[in-house]
């Protein structure tokens, strides 16, 4: 035993919780629930631990994961409930596992999220979104490499729009690999290019993901 | 939590410092809860959950049934501006309820540039800011900390303010607003009660008088409050409460480590310390308590780092039985024991040993003065042999950084003790050629000087500070002569220095100057991004205050000082002769080499300290 693969939840309040934050977070969870993470060797021993794909500040995820490397056997009948109670509020552990799937197998992300109209109808909203994306939608975004404009439709599957109250609640799969569609930017391409449909509020949480050929990645 | 707050939260930076859902978070039932208390630090979440007092009131209170007592920080001023923005008034973090809604408001105030951001905090809370424009009985504002020992600058904000230690004292007062809300008394009844335990302070209750020329004339106790208030402290240091189950941040504060407290006060005498006086009498907990307090607080925190707190850490009898203790612990588990405060005198290549097993961290100390006339003057009890001793044996065992503190203006400084510094520095690098044992890696050396800031119950408390364009003076003829490559010097800016002396030794009529300031825009001033000079200087020009008056000026020691009324537990006569010992050139030997008689043993059972 060498590699484990966790999977979690983080939502609620430890959705404002950064990627860097979350993984000292982790780190102090895994100290308390005594599972023997390992540690780089080196001048300044950090523990091996990687985030998937990381959280952006703000969003939700049901299906977060992370990779730890361990020094010794560990028993993983309970841990996941071990690990929750070792945790702070928001964060739910789902499984514990040996032998994930490789990271670059990942592909589609389904999300879902809410768009709060405090003022305007949703029903028109709906409508208002489902006609723009009903053709091809570019948005600028910034990437390491500088602001250029992204095909977004491009990279997106099964996008719904159903309004609610107050609200519109949209789902879609979205790319996660190559190229990484942040769900971010489908609120953005509303706002630069419908932007009478720019939601007042709302956020979006990952519900789950898939490989290229639609299994489930675990 | 409150869409608002939802929707404002991207827009700011490290938004994580404002929901609170910590580990360790203490959550009650409002059911049960009968008493609401909001523990304030007037600064961000990062320097708030870094304090150790705020830790342990936190856990103190709320083990009082029937109380819950929250966290609430000083938002960042993007978080403050869209607060305002939108409405959205200050808020505790487990509840999110607004500051408004609570019975008490407790701010805890270790410094006194964070005096405007309590004001502020308080308007963000829409709490009106005077405690005379307060007129229900909750919520009670208050403070304690520190800087309570010299209360006036913020007098006619608070309602009261507790005097030393408040493990104690903030328990008492919460008793006794509970029985007032139950009985119904008024906000003046209770205030007029509340003046009788020990160790609160009642500013409404003393009424101050000035002479023609400024100084302070008479201050009168009114309605029975007592003459002079003095602080309680924790006899039984050994048993107080150290919370093992402290909260653990979600995102990364200053002091991101387990902190254990090996003891309160300081034997030594340095004459410029107001920490070293004013937490007197010496406490120890023993060796055995704190390996089981360390051993609780990494288990339960998860923390990789453990360091210790204390005003002189190597003043600490049990400090190599400690050190092995903690590392037998630490070691298998990969955990940091990081030491601070370290004295060049009794630096021991033991410990240091001990400590860079598992993770080396840099090598600091503070000589404070330039030669060893002034380090005599100041009672610093280092001599240069001693420090050039410590370093050469930190030099052997492979540390090739140090850094130096020092202070500029100290009463009775010329500028060869200014030049003093940079022969220090040269000889520290000497040293290094001398004994390095790798000199490949070369060697950094780090000169800091911050301008001397006289302070209120020291031997210094009638001290002038130098002016602002003499201690730039000062610090040029220091760079000039700073040759050695390896030697870098920071100085730190004089002008908040001069605003911390104006307020350290300030009196009533200051709380005016502080709302101007902060009625210009002054906030969370000890940043940066919050100071500036001319709010200063601009609000003093419009009351008509002069600053110097309380920064720069000698005091006669016959003067009646503003907070002669407060008893920290050393007498005035010890802070007087200690003020002609240094003017004479004189050392005091510590506490442990023989009793000064300061006064602070009265303090405890049977008058013995240091036990």
């Amino acid at each position: 035993m060498d590699k484990l693969r966790l999977v979690y939840e983080q939502t609620g309040r430890a959705r404002w919780i950064s990627h860097l934050d979350a993984m000292r977070t982790l780190q102090r969870g895994l100290n308390r629930a005594d599972v023997p993470i390992k540690y780089s060797e080196g001048f300044n021993p950090h523990a091996l631990i990687s985030i998937l794909m990381p959280l952006s500040v703000g969003t939700e995820s049901l299906y977060q994961m992370a990779d730890i490397r361990v020094r010794e056997e560990v028993d993983l009948a309970g841990l996941p409930e071990r690990l929750t109670l070792a945790m702070p509020e928001g964060f739910r552990f789902r499984d514990v596992y040996e032998n994930g799937a490789k990271p670059t197998e990942m592909k589609w992300l389904r999300v879902r999220g809410v768009w709060e109209y405090d003022e305007r109808n949703p029903e028109e909203m709906t409508e208002l979104c489902r006609e723009l994306f009903s053709r091809p939608v570019q948005v600028m975004r910034k990437t390491k490499r500088g602001e250029g404009l992204f095909t977004v439709t491009e990279h997106i599957r099964d996008l719904r729009f159903v309004p609610g109250e107050k609200a519109v609640t949209v789902e879609a799969l979205l790319s996660c690999n190559e190229p990484m569609v942040n769900p971010d930017l489908l609120t953005a391409a509303v706002a630069q290019n419908a932007p009478e449909a720019s939601p007042d509020g709302g956020h979006f949480c990952r519900l789950a993901t898939f490989k290229a050929d639609d299994t489930a990645f675990r | 939590m409150d869409k608002k707050l939802e929707r404002i939260l991207p827009r700011g930076q490290k938004p994580a410092r404002y929901t609170g859902g910590e580990y360790g978070e203490i959550r009650k039932d409002l059911s049960g809860v009968e008493l609401r208390m909001a523990l304030c630090f007037p600064d961000v979440y990062e320097i708030g959950m870094s304090n150790t007092g705020m830790r342990i009131l936190y856990r103190v209170i709320n083990d009082m049934p029937g109380v819950w007592c929250e966290r609430v920080f000083a938002p960042w001023f993007d978080m403050a501006e869209e607060m305002r923005k939108n409405a959205l008034p200050l808020y505790a973090l487990e509840s999110g309820d607004p500051l408004s809604e609570f019975d008490a408001v407790g701010f805890s105030l270790g410094y006194e540039m964070a005096y405007t951001t309590v004001l502020e905090m308080l308007s963000l809370a829409g709490i009106p800011m005077h405690s005379r424009d307060r007129e229900t009985l909750t919520p009670l504002v208050f403070a304690g900390g520190s800087v309570c020992c010299n209360p006036e600058p913020m007098a006619e904000y608070f309602d009261l303010m507790v005097v030393g230690e408040g493990e104690d004292v903030d328990r008492e007062v919460l008793e006794l607003l509970r029985s007032a809300k139950r009985e119904g008394w008024t906000k003046k009844e209770f205030l007029s009660r509340a003046a009788k335990i020990g160790g609160i302070y009642v500013p409404s209750l003393y009424k101050p008088e000035y002479a023609p020329d400024g100084t302070l004339a008479g201050m009168t106790a009114l309605d029975g409050a007592p003459e002079t208030v003095t602080k309680r402290i924790m006899t039984d240091f050994e048993n107080s409460c150290f919370p093992v189950d402290a909260m653990v941040p979600n995102t990364e504060i200053v002091h991101d480590r387990v902190g254990l407290e090996l003891f309160r006060g300081c034997i030594r005498g340095c004459r410029f310390c107001q920490a070293g006086h004013i937490y007197r009498p010496v406490r120890n907990r023993s060796v055995e308590k704190l390996l089981q307090q360390g051993k609780e607080a990494l288990s339960f925190s998860g923390y990789q780092e453990i360091t210790l707190l204390s005003l002189s850490s190597s003043d600490y009898r049990g400090l190599n039985e400690l050190c092995d203790g903690l590392m037998e612990y630490c070691e298998p588990r990969g955990i940091g024991l990081s030491l601070p405060s370290l004295r060049a005198d009794n630096f021991s290549m033991d410990i240091m040993q001990r400590v860079q097993k598992v993770r080396k961290s840099g090598l600091t100390f503070a000589p404070e003065a330039g030669t060893q006339r002034l380090r005599d003057v100041i009672n610093k009890n280092v001599t240069e042999e001693d420090l050039l001793r410590s370093c050469a044996t930190a030099f052997r065992g492979g540390w090739n950084s140090v850094k130096l503190y020092f202070m500029l203006g100290l009463p009775t400084e010329t500028d060869e003790d200014v030049l003093g510094i940079a022969e220090l520095a040269d000889r520290v690098v000497h040293c290094w050629r001398e004994n390095a044992v790798n000199k490949a890696r070369g060697l950094r050396v780090t000169v800091s000087t911050s301008c001397f800031v006289p302070k209120p119950h020291t031997p210094f408390q009638w001290e002038p500070q130098v002016s602002r364009e003499e201690y730039l003076r000062r610090v040029t003829l220091l760079r000039e002569n700073m040759k050695a490559k390896a030697v870098t010097y920071n100085w730190h800016d004089p002008e908040t220095s001069f605003t911390e002396a104006v307020l350290s030794r300030g009196d009533r009529r200051i709380g005016a100057l502080l709302e101007e300031i902060w009625r210009r825009g002054g906030y969370l001033e000890s940043w940066s991004e919050g100071f500036a000079l001319s709010r200063w200087t601009d609000s003093a020009d419009k009351l008509g205050l002069d600053l110097t008056f309380y920064a720069n000026r000698t005091r006669p020691l016959t003067e009646l000082l503003p907070w002669d009324h407060i008893n920290m537990g050393v007498k005035k006569r010890h802070f007087i002769r200690e003020y002609e010992q240094a003017h004479r050139g004189c050392l005091s030997p510590d506490c442990r080499a023989a009793c000064s008689a300061c006064g602070a043993n009265a303090f405890l059972p049977g008058g013995k300290c240091d036990g």
